[in-house]
């Protein structure tokens, strides 16, 4: 068996191939405008090296981007959306967008209507549904030309009645709506839920595009295994499945990172490194697992409840401009210009990488172009750089007394051998592609989301976990490897008969050839 | 007499969700909207207690329900107005100023949000000095005050007026009927005070406290110290477990969140388990089975990276959280308050035994 791992991120496109005996091939090559050119290229040349030529068939493509969520927080390609919001006379004074971030609400805000509706925590009606009033909103976004729609219910996670009739409202008049219904991507939690739906909506059609194009370029490239994209918490969805909901998958790139760094240091718990061009990534794995934030995770300044690895990022990486004298570094970055315009490869703006040439940690572009610079100044601008490492490795860290690093990512050399509060520097073959490597062992999930009437909460927990693990082994899952990442359960009061909505899931590694659906 | 300044405004909400001992709902919401009735214009007096007049009214205003409610319902602040209002109309007075009920989670912003829609100030007072879920809970119930009347109004065209009761636990068991009825969610103006009762017996100056709290949270996570030993400094408290999230059980019943937490110890607190109760707000720990902390102290559920208090609302599995202890008002732990407030109150049976000193408590009751 073997499989293919690429990361498509806004600089680079990475692959590796994974077969039996780990990596067998590795390349990086330039990320395309088009996005397909660039996994092409990258599939080509993967293709190509010895470590290659294996009789075992590609079973699986796995794919991780950062495209979604570098979408977000860069502020492009997001389409306008229409929110209904189902709930007066309830949360009327923080419509939806509220807390968002005031330069992306004109990109995304195509039109916002409250109608009277939603449910009551016992499962009785606010108000009636103002259908009349979806209807007359339905036709206002029609004629505005918006087609996809973010719909949020006052406590839909446990009616979902109200937001599902609006859906068939909607559906008889705009034509090829796209319907985002708020209680299948969250939790009790009306704004952050209301804005999951809205990021949902509002990258549908980067996402059709992205996942065609990942496609097209699998069958150009003669490659017939199934498509999976990984998703935020490090395991894989078919491809035909993202379509409808891309935030399920718009920021994997630092799970895949940890995921494989733990996989190539073959540690599993121990704090973790990604440098790329323009900033380091730290994160901790515990059990091989990236380490969760706790509480609610700003995307691109929207709030939102997503299970996320909590990370730190600085603004050093291999692209970093450091000033004159050295002293000062980042956060400014020649980002994918490096490789015309920094020293080394001809250019005249001095950056991290420059100094690493000079100071003989690596070898890359003409080390004679910056051969005239000071010992004092590298001195200083190592200095500078251990400095910027050690304080955000003293802020990662969760509990006192020094810690093994596992250094990824392509400017992974500009971590030093020695850093303060570090007893270990791991460093590992494939470093650079990591992230790719982590795509392609990313995990299979089983996951149940249901209600339960006439058994105790443990039995239905215990049902539910025993359900997920089925479904996550008969998706190719090793049984062994299984782990619970998430348990929880609402009593429905209202529903007769000791009534709850449990939602688990588990994870485990895949032990054999997923089946493509 | 001061104005509460626009850079207030998020410290209080993170210092008031410590005080709140994982009740009083998140004050994230409220917040939001104080941050867009300021961006509009409005501005909030802040007034010490002894600037009261002793003949002045006070209102004593709260959100009134089960923490969860508010996640979906949100708040406005047109709600919040709507029982002072009414109270307003049934007295045939004005009001001098506005007060919360409780310092804890978003109540703290619900006198601020009755300002800002008034033009009342706020007083520099609550009674409670955190959060609790029951009427005869506060100080001046404590002290043996007037226990109406009672207003309580919904988002609907429903208002509810309780002008007589019996005793300060038949307002809770009323007034609640009313709450569950409205959506386990209702926006309350307690029984009014005077100038004088709320400074005899109000727990002043949690406002100020509140504020200083979270910008000592917040200047710690800034300067990248450790934002949970600036909480434990400012506030005088003690640390009492390290651990992770392993079970999380609640239900909603009779207009609260009721419940328990389970956390499995990390660091220090490796092998050992905690176990927290709570109706609304924490009510008592168990450290492997044995009693550790109990109300009236507070015990406050702190994310233990960035510092900020986890509601019982917003309880998740694999939460890495650190248990503090803080030093109730001394109003809370003589015999009557031990009475109401202690951990009998919350179905507890055990007496309480406090982590702390009477020296060690910052309330003032005169």
């Amino acid at each position: 068996m073997s499989r293919i791992g690429i990361d498509v991120g806004g600089t680079n496109t990475d692959a590796v191939l994974i077969g039996s005996g780990g990596v067998r091939a590795a390349v990086k090559t330039g990320t395309t405008p088009d996005i397909a050119g660039g996994i092409q290229t990258a599939l080509a040349r993967l293709l190509e090296q010895p470590g290659a030529t294996t009789d075992d068939a590609i079973d699986a493509v796995m794919i991780g981007t950062t495209h979604f969520v570098n979408a977000v927080v860069q502020r492009r390609e997001l389409c306008p959306v229409g929110a209904l919001r189902i709930g007066l006379p309830a949360s009327a004074s923080l419509p939806p967008f509220s807390d968002w971030p005031d330069d992306l609400v004109p990109l995304v805000r195509g039109q916002v209507h409250m109608v009277e509706g939603g449910h009551e925590y016992d499962g009785r009606r606010i108000v009636a549904l103002d259908r009349d009033a979806i209807r007359r909103a339905a036709r206002d976004m029609a004629s505005a030309g918006l087609r996809h729609i973010a719909v949020s219910a006052v406590f839909s996670p446990l009616v979902a009645d109200d937001e599902l009739e609006a859906e068939r409202i909607l559906a008889e008049e705009i034509p090829d709506v796209s319907v985002t219904l708020s209680h299948r991507l969250g939790r009790i939690g009306l704004l952050e839920r209301e804005n999951v739906a809205l990021l949902n909506a509002t990258l549908q059609p980067l996402a059709r595009r992205t996942i065609d194009a990942f496609i097209a370029a699998l069958r150009a490239s003669g490659i017939a295994a199934p498509l999976f994209l990984t998703r935020n918490d490090g395991t894989v969805a078919h491809a035909a499945g993202v379509y409808a909901v891309p935030v399920y998958c718009f920021a994997s790139g630092p799970t895949n990172s940890m995921r494989g760094a733990a996989f190539l240091s073959g540690m599993a718990d121990a704090m973790v490194v990604d440098v790329g061009g323009t900033t380091s990534d730290f994160g901790t794995l515990r059990a091989g697992f990236p380490r969760e934030a706790n509480a609610a995770v700003e995307i691109g300044g929207v709030r939102t409840l997503f299970r996320m690895p909590e990370l730190l990022s600085i603004g050093l990486g291999g692209g970093s401009i450091v000033s004159d004298d050295g002293t000062a570094i980042g956060p400014q970055s020649l980002g994918f210009r490096l490789l015309q315009e920094g020293r080394i490869f001809g250019g005249t703006t001095l950056s991290a990488t420059d100094v690493a040439v000079a100071a003989g940690r690596v070898s890359l572009g003409d080390a004679t172009r910056v051969a005239d610079l000071s010992p004092g100044l590298l001195h200083r601008a190592q200095a500078r750089m251990a400095a910027m490492l050690a304080e955000a490795i003293d802020r990662t860290k969760s509990e006192a007394g020094d810690v093994t690093l596992v250094a990824v990512g392509g400017g992974a050399f500009l971590v030093p051998d020695r850093i303060d509060g570090v007893h270990q520097i791991v460093r590992v073959p494939h470093h650079a592609v990591a992230n790719a490597v982590g795509a392609a062992i990313a995990q299979i999930s089983g996951e149940v989301d249901r209600i339960f009437t006439g058994v105790t909460r443990d039995t239905a927990i215990d049902t539910a976990l025993t359900m997920a693990r089925d479904q996550a082994v008969a998706d190719g899952a090793a049984p062994a490897t299984l782990e619970t990442v998430e348990i929880e359960d609402i009593p429905l009061t209202y529903i007769p008969g000791d009534a709850r909505r449990v939602r688990v899931r588990v994870v485990g590694d895949i032990s054999h050839p997923p089946a493509a659906t | 007499m001061h104005a509460i300044g626009k850079d207030d405004l998020e410290p209080l909400a993170v210092g008031a969700w410590i005080l709140g001992t994982g009740g009083g709902g998140s004050p994230y919401l409220s917040w939001l909207n104080m941050r867009r009735l300021y961006a509009e214009g409005a501005s909030v007096s802040l007034m010490s207690p002894d600037e009261l007049a002793d003949d002045d009214l006070v209102a004593v205003v709260s959100n009134m329900g089960a923490p969860l409610i508010g996640q979906e319902r949100l708040s406005s602040p047109d709600f919040a107005l709507k029982p002072v209002r009414m109270m307003e109309a049934y007295l045939g007075r004005r009001f001098r100023a506005v007060m919360a009920l409780e310092i804890g989670g978003g109540n703290a912003f619900q006198p601020l949000m009755v300002a800002a829609m008034s033009g009342l100030p706020v007083v520099d007072a609550d009674s409670m000095g955190r959060a609790y879920p029951e009427a005869q809970m506060t100080s001046f119930a404590i002290a043996g005050l007037q226990m109406f009347p009672c207003a309580v109004s919904d988002i609907r065209d429903n208002d509810a007026l309780v002008t007589r009761a019996a005793s300060w636990p038949w307002v809770e068991r009323i007034t609640r009927s009313i709450c569950v009825q409205m959506g386990s969610i209702a926006a309350t103006c307690k029984a009014p005070r005077t100038g004088r009762e709320v400074k005899q017996f109000g727990i002043h100056h949690t406002t100020t406290r509140a504020i200083a709290l979270g910008r000592a949270v917040r200047d710690a996570r800034a300067r990248h110290d450790d934002p949970v030993a600036a909480a434990l400094d400012t506030a005088g408290g003690k640390m009492l477990f390290r651990g992770r999230i392993t079970d999380v059980e609640r239900e909603t019943s009779g207009g609260f969140l009721k419940g328990r937490v389970r956390l499995a110890g990390l660091d220090a607190d490796r092998g050992s388990r905690l176990d927290v109760a709570f109706r609304n707000e924490y009510s008592a720990a168990w450290r492997d089975g044995a009693v550790l902390a109990s109300t009236p102290d507070l015990i406050c559920l702190l994310d233990s990276v960035s510092g900020d208090a986890i509601g019982t609302e917003s309880l998740r599995y694999g939460q890495r959280i650190s248990v503090l202890a803080l030093p109730c008002a001394p109003i809370m732990r003589t015999p009557r308050g031990i009475e109401n407030v202690g951990p009998r109150a919350f179905g507890h049976d055990f007496d309480h035994v406090s982590l702390f000193s009477d020296e060690s408590a910052k309330g003032t009751v005169q």
